[in-house]
């Protein structure tokens, strides 16, 4: 039994830590604002969820500890992280940051250039 | 539903009176037929039955864990994929959502989907502007995003 719970916290652990790393090469590569904050807002959360959650595990059920705050911060890192992509997000976009030369269409300038007007 | 809710806790109250016990599991079994009496006299209130709400929230919960596991394995491929052949784009996607609330739920789950976060919503609160990974099949992302989210979200709200 305590042979299984620790394969499955390792698990836990090595999956957030190999989705950070994902989520480091994807900021590297991808090639505008808005394709990097895709990465940065999803592979980032759950990351760091998982390694969160294998932290819980490991002092819940290997040391009978229970530690709410883990819980807590997992909730708050789901609430708030893909907000905070949202608003860098449209902050760019406010500052007239380029879309990559490849996308195919973009809706939202015809509404800005309508706002601008006002 | 509140309102639900706060009755059927005074009503395992009572029970725990009508027994004279503070047990914990007293306030349970109070609780149970307390929801039985919600249940049967359902017609009297405003609005529906109020665990039906709960099992759509629970739902919505798990629409959530799944999509953003989904959107993780999808970004991953686009990352790991040695050639950068994504097509980006912002699309408008029109709502009928009327609460802010909902909107907020609705922008924060097309943000975990895979592929697709939202820029921008306009200021009559009537359409989304959504940043795609994909934005060559924008038609689909819409049909689909209407029809399991925003479902879900009216499912609760009803």
């Amino acid at each position: 039994m305590i042979e299984i719970v620790k394969v499955i916290i390792g698990i836990c652990i090595a999956l957030g830590a190999l989705l950070t790393v994902v989520t480091a090469v994807g900021l590297i590569r991808l090639p505008d604002v808005y394709t990097r904050t895709h990465a940065a807002s999803k592979a980032a959360t759950l990351g760091v969820m998982f390694v969160l959650a294998g932290t819980f595990l490991y002092f819940y059920l290997l040391e009978g500890h229970m530690n709410s705050r883990l819980i807590l911060a997992i909730v708050f890192i789901f609430m708030t992280s893909p907000v905070a992509g949202h608003l860098i997000c449209r902050a760019a976009y406010n500052t007239n940051v380029k879309l990559w030369e490849n996308s195919v269409q973009d809706d939202l300038a015809a509404v800005k250039k309508e706002r601008a007007q006002q | 539903m509140a309102f639900q809710i706060l009755l059927n806790v005074f009503l395992a109250l009572v029970w725990m009176f009508l027994k004279v016990s503070n047990e914990p599991i007293d306030f349970l079994v109070g609780y149970f037929f307390g929801l039985l009496l919600v249940f049967t006299f359902r017609r009297f209130f405003p609005s529906r039955f109020y665990l039906l709400r709960v099992v759509a929230v629970i739902n919505l919960i798990a629409i959530f864990i799944k999509e953003l596991l989904l959107s993780n394995i999808a970004v991953l491929k686009v990352i790991i994929k040695p050639k950068l052949d994504i097509q980006p784009g912002i699309f408008a996607l029109p709502t009928e959502l009327k609460k802010d609330w909902e909107i907020t739920l609705l922008s924060n789950l097309i943000t975990l989907t895979p592929g697709t976060l939202v820029v921008d919503i306009s200021d009559d609160n009537q359409t989304l502007y959504i940043h795609a990974m994909d934005a060559s099949d924008a038609e689909a992302a819409i049909s689909s995003i209407k029809n399991t989210f925003e479902k879900a979200i009216m499912e609760v709200s009803r």
